[in-house]
């Protein structure tokens, strides 16, 4: 092929893509960037094994064989069948046609397993489309799976078939063109060439049509990504990544309040300055816990961005299982939307309505006061119905943590509100007047040690000897 | 061959006394609040110190210089409650110079453990399930010459901050082994393990709405793996393959589920009252049952 309008065409769909896509990327970062610091530098060849386990190895994935499997399909049919994208790129810039096959075998065997992945793959997204629209496995059903989340889910399955069927039109009028002096294996397309006519001007277009669309179909794929829970394809990475190294029992210790309580203990203790504005003026204090998004760590804001709403973390909640309102999947989704609502939407089209119109009246929406993550979108009944046990932790095949922003709403209501349930303040009194969290007299705590018998057993004759 | 017995009190040595004479524990026993306090979690408490007398191992307690380490009040979102709990007790720790920490209950084990270093307060800290591993393992304990548990069926129920809150899952089960006991695997259990629903505060208040309490959920997990009711279990929620189930049989008198933890204790023998089953079914703690297999229970 030679240089034509063809090739300006695709490079500036190329940059407008590719361009795009970097657009609302940066967004995204930004709307990360605006919860709290939070140092999760150093640890680096543990982090990035971790990251080979989870991420690449899809570790947490097989915690459930029968999805594992089909999302592997999918996993590697995304990773191997990007190859592609790389000599499309160059053919559609270049004008060559299929400049990898100087490859040789190489380019056979890459092509033969493209042509096998892409049908697999074919197979998978249908299994998936099954799982969820006509089995109705539990986990894809809930409060929070409302209009967009259900189309969304299908959009992405749609789509998936929508690119690998362009790969075979592409692949079957190529080899039907050009027949066996065709570089590459076609192992699927070779039966698919009866389906196409004979006449070799339509061949060429159907050829032009399929590496249009899948091209083209990337490129929107791609642009589509940040509007869509698909985003954990890139995140999942970063986001297992930056996890937690601790054990999951350890809760942060909130260093502000270490501060004050040292003080209390020990009058000579010199609390730390107020941190302030780079002109000099006082900040204005961060309050104790969160009450939105941006009194999250950006890790929690992360974790929102890489949620791809499987339900793994609901399905397992012993609150949720056990019919109250609690759904981790839903504080991740809550947060995901209140922070695009807050700050500017990254998306270049804006389908994430479950949010406001699907949740909140109008007279409600008025109410700025209370419009925020905490109480606008994620409730205190929420809240306190979690039991801390770490199950949704354990569960997420991508590390996300939504216990860390359950509890930080809860010291907001706690520490900010004294908004405890009355049974909850009864406990700390307890503690504070008691040193227990019951009503016990701080004098009855060693009484179990009254009367303490032991059957001490003799020695017998056989050990003597 | 007939083993002698006799019977003698235990004076439980206080950590203030053994400081007053310049001497060190080997361990520190946290005793805990619901050790300290609660009548059915002062039976473990009694039997594992039982357990400590038996070996010979030299421990002590606080006693009344014991205060709650402040867990509940930080999963319930009362940092500064529990920061003032927590330095209280580093204090008091760091007073006597304590290296050590053996507990029973896993949330201070977990608080202790994981959350007083920030604060200053640095030990090795261990759960009893462990501890009664190395003593096992060193054979200090044989589970021989009390009562017999074999053919027993006993499962164990993980304590989430045991179990996913400090990857401890089998310690536990290795102290049940010598049991020689029928020891049966709920469906949910090591990491997919379920809460007994006591834990982040929740023992302390009433439950959300819904439509089932978490303890009586477990409960009914519980007395079917020992049943061996696989129509129970195929319905379970959470778990997507299917464990192989027993025979179904009810009547075998004498099953027992097996804890951890003081909360866990409550709520599952809370549940298996609900399911009135307190006839054929026990909730006991792992210290209980290696003391009354080692024969230790005056």
């Amino acid at each position: 092929m030679h240089f034509s309008f063809q090739n300006i065409l695709f490079l500036l769909v190329a940059v407008a893509g590719f361009g795009l896509f970097f657009w609302q990327a940066r967004k995204i970062r930004a709307n990360i960037l605006v919860g709290r610091d939070r140092d999760m530098s150093g640890n680096v060849n543990e982090r990035l094994w971790k990251t080979l386990l989870v991420a690449f190895g899809q570790q947490k994935m097989f915690k459930r064989l029968t999805p594992a499997l089909l999302h592997l399909v999918v996993y590697i049919g995304f990773i191997v069948i990007n190859i592609e994208v790389i000599e499309i790129l160059v053919d559609g810039i270049f004008g060559t046609h299929r400049f990898l096959q100087f490859l040789g075998p190489v380019y056979s065997a890459l092509t033969a397993t493209n042509e096998l992945l892409g049908a697999l793959v074919i197979l998978a997204v249908a299994a998936f489309w099954w799982r969820r629209n006509v089995q109705g496995v539990r986990r894809f059903t809930g409060p929070e799976m409302r209009a967009w989340p259900r189309l969304d889910a299908n959009v992405i399955l749609y789509i998936e078939v929508i690119l690998m069927l362009a790969l075979f039109t592409m692949n079957a009028a190529d080899l039907k063109l050009h027949g066996s002096a065709l570089p590459g294996a076609f192992p699927i397309s070779q039966f698919l060439t009866g389906l196409l006519p004979d006449s070799p001007a339509a061949l060429h277009v159907l050829e032009r049509v399929g590496w249009w669309a899948h091209i083209v179909g990337i490129l929107l794929f791609l642009n589509y990504l940040p509007s869509s829970k698909h985003f954990h394809i890139i995140l999942a990475f970063p986001n297992v990544y930056f996890s937690r190294l601790v054990p999951q029992g350890q809760f942060s210790n909130v260093e502000s309040i270490t501060h004050e309580v040292k003080a209390m203990m020990d009058p000579t203790y010199q609390v730390p300055a107020p941190a302030t504005e780079p002109d000099g003026s006082a900040a204005a204090p961060t309050p104790f816990g969160a009450k939105d998004v941006d009194d999250l760590a950006w890790t929690n804001l992360l974790n929102a961005y890489s949620c791809t709403e499987c339900g793994r973390c609901t399905s397992v909640c012993p609150a949720n299982l056990t019919g109250k309102l609690l759904s981790p999947r839903k504080i991740m989704m809550d947060t995901r939307d209140r922070v695009e609502e807050k700050y500017n939407s990254p998306l270049i089209f804006s389908p994430n309505l479950y949010g406001k119109e699907a949740k909140h009246s109008e007279q409600e929406h008025l109410d700025k006061e209370n419009h925020t993550l905490l109480r606008g979108y994620v409730t205190p009944e929420e809240l306190w119905a979690c039991t801390t046990c770490n199950a949704c932790v354990e569960a997420c095949p991508v590390n996300i943590n939504p216990l860390e922003s359950i509890v930080e709403m809860r010291r907001f209501l706690v520490l900010e509100e004294s908004a405890a349930p009355n049974s909850l303040n009864v406990m700390f009194s307890n503690i504070e007047n008691n040193g227990a969290p019951w009503a016990f007299s701080p004098s009855d705590r060693f009484n179990w040690a009254d009367d303490l018998f032991l059957t001490e057993k003799g020695t017998s004759l056989a050990k003597q000897a | 061959m007939a083993e002698q017995t006799a019977k003698r009190q235990i004076n439980v040595p206080m950590m203030a006394d053994l400081a007053a004479r310049g001497e060190t524990p080997e361990v520190l026993f946290w005793v805990g609040c619901a050790g300290a306090f609660d009548d059915r979690y002062k039976r473990v408490t009694r039997a594992f110190v039982r357990i400590l007398e038996h070996v010979g191992v030299k421990y002590a307690v606080l006693g009344m210089e014991e205060t709650c380490t402040g867990d509940p009040a930080k999963r319930a979102g009362n940092e500064f409650l529990f920061q003032m709990q927590a330095m209280q007790n580093i204090t008091t720790l760091n007073g006597y110079g304590i290296k050590k920490v053996v507990t029973a209950c896993p949330h201070c084990f977990n608080t202790i453990k994981n959350e007083y270093p920030a604060l200053g307060g640095e030990y090795e800290v261990i759960h009893h399930s462990t501890f009664l591993q190395q003593l096992i393992n060193e054979g200090r304990v044989t589970a021989e010459g009390g009562e017999s548990f074999k053919g027993r069926r006993i499962t164990f129920h993980d304590s989430c901050y045991l179990g996913r809150a400090n990857n401890i899952y089998e310690a536990p089960r290795a102290v049940l082994e010598v049991l020689d006991a029928d020891l049966l695997e709920m469906k949910r259990c090591k990491t997919n393990g379920l809460c007994c629903g006591a834990g982040g505060a929740q023992m302390w208040k009433e439950p959300e709405p819904g439509k089932k309490d978490i303890n009586i959920e477990r409960a009914e997990e519980a007395l079917a793996t020992l049943d061996g009711n696989a129509d129970v279990l195929r319905h379970l929620n959470g778990v997507e393959s299917t464990a192989p189930a027993l025979p179904a049989g009810s009547n075998h008198g004498g099953s027992v589920i097996a804890v951890a933890c003081p909360f866990c204790m409550t709520m599952m023998a809370d549940g298996v009252k609900n399911k009135e089953r307190e006839q054929d079914v026990q909730v006991f703690d792992l210290a209980e049952l290696i003391a009354s297999a080692e024969g230790l229970n005056a």
